[in-house]
């Protein structure tokens, strides 16, 4: 099937600048569900506010386009109300780590069946390039120089100051029940984990480093979307693979956790309203 | 009206009234006053096939009802204070994605962490104007448990009608008190059902594009229809627009859907008015103080009489209006710096016999607060 049928075409244009990553997940996604053979009236995507959280216009899916960092707080409330829903939340790294955080290790230790998709482009692209919790303060990588090299962004003019999260240390430590890392250059990677996290019961995060050339690529030197996107393809290595194992200045990308913990929602019926009904 | 009586405090006939209603999903965070409400709820919702979830903050749960009304469930948070502080945001977006759900707010004596056991009305202002931006809003309060259950039920009906996030402004003293209510028969009392799309499969719904009647038939999320909801301006469609044109027709939509019923919104309650020389007016908790008074002087033959709003927004002026027309004066009795008064004085022919009496040390408002005011303004002294 195409996968046209699961755009807006009247929608476009997208409003993302050319090279932008965030158009690269939108891309993987629609593959993902596709090959997933979904009915769409199944779907929901509820996102909140940044150039990411805009990817839920373009879908022709049940979309809720929210507000800045809450999106997870209303997706909860709709999949609590309608558990036989597929949710889809996709966030920007400010969105979900920085306003949203506290949604965010809520909505993983709750275990609450849903696919949080962050969109990790290491700034905030919607206002123009400030610092998020996930710039860190350096640019970091394998090679030398740009991994001592400071990360700037407008509202860090003398160099960010502020340690990056680990985004998926920080959902293991909150108890999301799958957890994976990709990039935008690995697209087909990127499809395959979106299914899985798709597939899996309970909440499932998939951290997507992606290029904001405009703020990110701009304000650090990273050159255009296509060395940004090389750049992703060089510093990241798969989990398990040697390559890893001997350089730890690699950021690992594959399935970091995949196990089963009871559901939110089915914990609601067979524990809850069974009960109450007893009584 | 033959219908079951029980002995309980404001809190529960608020949830007895949400349940009347046809509630089925609670977000909430603890706070004092408003607890008994979350924990009535966590009890019933699953008993009858809602759910109940406490969320992160008062801000979360707000977003979580919005969530679950959107898609199909009728919905509701409750507070104090500073959760309502935290909800604004999250309110202002129910106001313009227009998704039903009712907020109630047992209000606390403020600013901030306040009194939190005692009672205030310190809120009026806030449920008008808390959210951002141009907007309108329904508030409704009640003095007694048999009104707070009417009200609520009322409140969902408003919410559905209108499409829009109704608030209930309760106070401590409400919430907390103890009195007889009378749950109704099932269908005694109205209960609006969502309104939704007649529009097929296949046919392009717009859940943006009112009726003739002004209304938004509603389609769930889960539903046959697939569209976009946001708190952008948006257009017939749900998707984000910045036309001129677009974005004022909707800002006066939102305003006029609500401020153009302000009449047949109105809900009040009066003592005594007929021939009465000072009229006060009064609401929630206060307005039982401003009875008890008006009947004690009526007997002493004094003509008072009391105007009990139950309606605060949109802001009854042409039922203030109507009723002062013949007062020497008017006491707006309330437990703040007169939020109340102020809209009082700006819709009354005389707004130089308008006087406040309030109380703000966080105890109930007694009658002799209010004619220590009466006496100096009448001359007698202090
Ligand atoms: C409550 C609130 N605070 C601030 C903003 C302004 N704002 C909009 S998007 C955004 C950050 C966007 O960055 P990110 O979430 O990383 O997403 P990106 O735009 O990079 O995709 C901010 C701060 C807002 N909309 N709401
Ligand atoms: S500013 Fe950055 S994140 Fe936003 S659309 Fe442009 S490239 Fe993408």
């Amino acid at each position: 099937m195409s996968i046209y049928r699961l755009i807006r075409q009247r929608f476009f244009p997208h409003l993302w600048c050319p090279g932008c990553g965030h158009g690269m997940v939108l891309n993987s996604l629609l593959h993902a569900v596709d090959d997933l053979g979904i009915d769409q009236s199944q779907l929901c995507m509820v996102s909140g506010i940044g150039c990411s959280a805009r990817i839920s216009g373009y879908v022709d899916f049940h979309s809720m386009h929210t507000l800045h960092g809450r999106a997870l707080a209303f997706a909860t409330g709709l999949k609590m109300a309608r558990p036989e829903l597929k949710v889809f939340v996709p966030m920007g790294d400010g969105d979900a780590t920085a306003i949203g955080g506290n949604h965010f290790i809520h909505a993983c230790r709750r275990n609450i069946d849903m696919v949080a998709i962050v969109m990790n482009n290491r700034i905030y692209g919607m206002t123009g390039g400030q610092y998020s919790p996930l710039s860190g303060r350096q640019i970091g990588g394998d090679d030398e120089k740009s991994r001592e090299r400071s990360v700037f962004a407008t509202t860090a003019p003398y160099g960010s100051i502020d340690r990056a999260f680990d985004t998926v240390e920080l959902a293991k430590g909150a108890g999301a029940t799958f957890v994976a890392r990709t990039t935008a250059y690995h697209v087909q990677e990127m499809r395959r984990l979106f299914k899985q996290a798709y597939e899996h019961k309970g909440f499932s995060v998939v951290e997507v480093l992606c290029q904001c050339p405009t703020y990110f690529g701009r304000k650090n030197k990273m050159g255009g979307a296509v060395q940004m996107l090389q750049w992703l393809k060089d510093n990241t290595e798969k989990l398990g693979s040697k390559k890893l194992e001997e350089n730890p200045n690699l950021i690992a990308r594959g399935v970091f956790v995949d196990k089963d913990e009871p559901e939110y929602c089915s914990e609601y019926e067979n524990s809850v309203i069974a009960k109450a009904h007893k009584e | 009206m033959s219908g079951k009586i029980c002995f309980v405090q404001g809190n529960e006939a608020c949830v007895r009234g949400a349940l009347y209603a046809g509630v089925r999903f609670f977000a909430g965070y603890p706070i004092t006053p408003s607890t008994e409400i979350a924990e009535h709820l966590a009890d019933q919702l699953p008993r009858v096939g809602g759910k109940f979830v406490q969320m992160e903050d008062e801000l979360a749960s707000m977003c979580a009802i919005c969530g679950a009304s959107l898609a199909g469930f009728k919905s509701m948070t409750a507070t104090s204070g500073p959760g309502f502080s935290l909800k604004q945001e999250a309110l202002g977006y129910a106001i313009m994605a227009e998704i039903p759900c009712v907020v109630v707010n047992v209000q606390r004596g403020g600013p901030s962490t306040g009194l939190p056991t005692e009672c205030s009305q310190g809120d009026v202002m806030q449920a008008r104007w808390g959210a951002h931006g141009d907007h309108s809003i329904i508030a409704l309060t009640a003095s007694s448990i048999q009104d707070a259950f009417e009200v609520t039920v009322q409140a969902f009906n408003l919410a559905e009608t209108y499409r829009t996030p109704v608030v209930l402004l309760f106070d401590e003293v409400l919430g907390h008190m103890r009195e007889r209510l009378e749950i109704p028969e099932a269908g005694v009392l109205p209960v609006v059902e969502r309104l939704k799309t007649d529009v097929r499969a296949g046919v392009n719904y717009h859940p943006y594009l009112p009726r003739e009647d002004g209304r938004l038939p509603m389609s769930d999320f889960g539903g046959v229809h697939r569209f976009n909801v946001t708190g952008l301006h948006h257009d017939i469609w749900g998707f984000p627009t910045s036309n001129d044109e677009q974005v004022v027709k909707l800002n006066y939509h939102l305003f006029d859907k609500i401020e153009s019923h302000a009449n047949e919104l109105a809900r009040w309650k009066e003592y005594y008015l007929e021939d009465a020389e000072h009229v006060l007016i009064s609401y929630g908790s206060s307005a039982r103080t401003a009875r008890a008074l008006v009947e004690d002087r009526r007997a002493k033959g004094d003509r008072l009489g009391l105007l009990e709003l139950q309606t605060l927004w949109p802001f009854p002026a042409q039922l203030v209006q109507d009723k002062t027309a013949n007062a020497k004066s008017i006491y707006v009795v309330e437990m703040n710096m007169g939020q109340v008064a102020s809209q009082v004085k700006a819709v009354v022919a005389n707004p130089d016999r308008v006087f406040l009496v309030n109380r703000m040390d966080g105890h109930l408002m007694t009658p002799s607060d209010i004619s220590q005011v009466m006496r100096v303004v009448e001359g007698r002294g202090f």
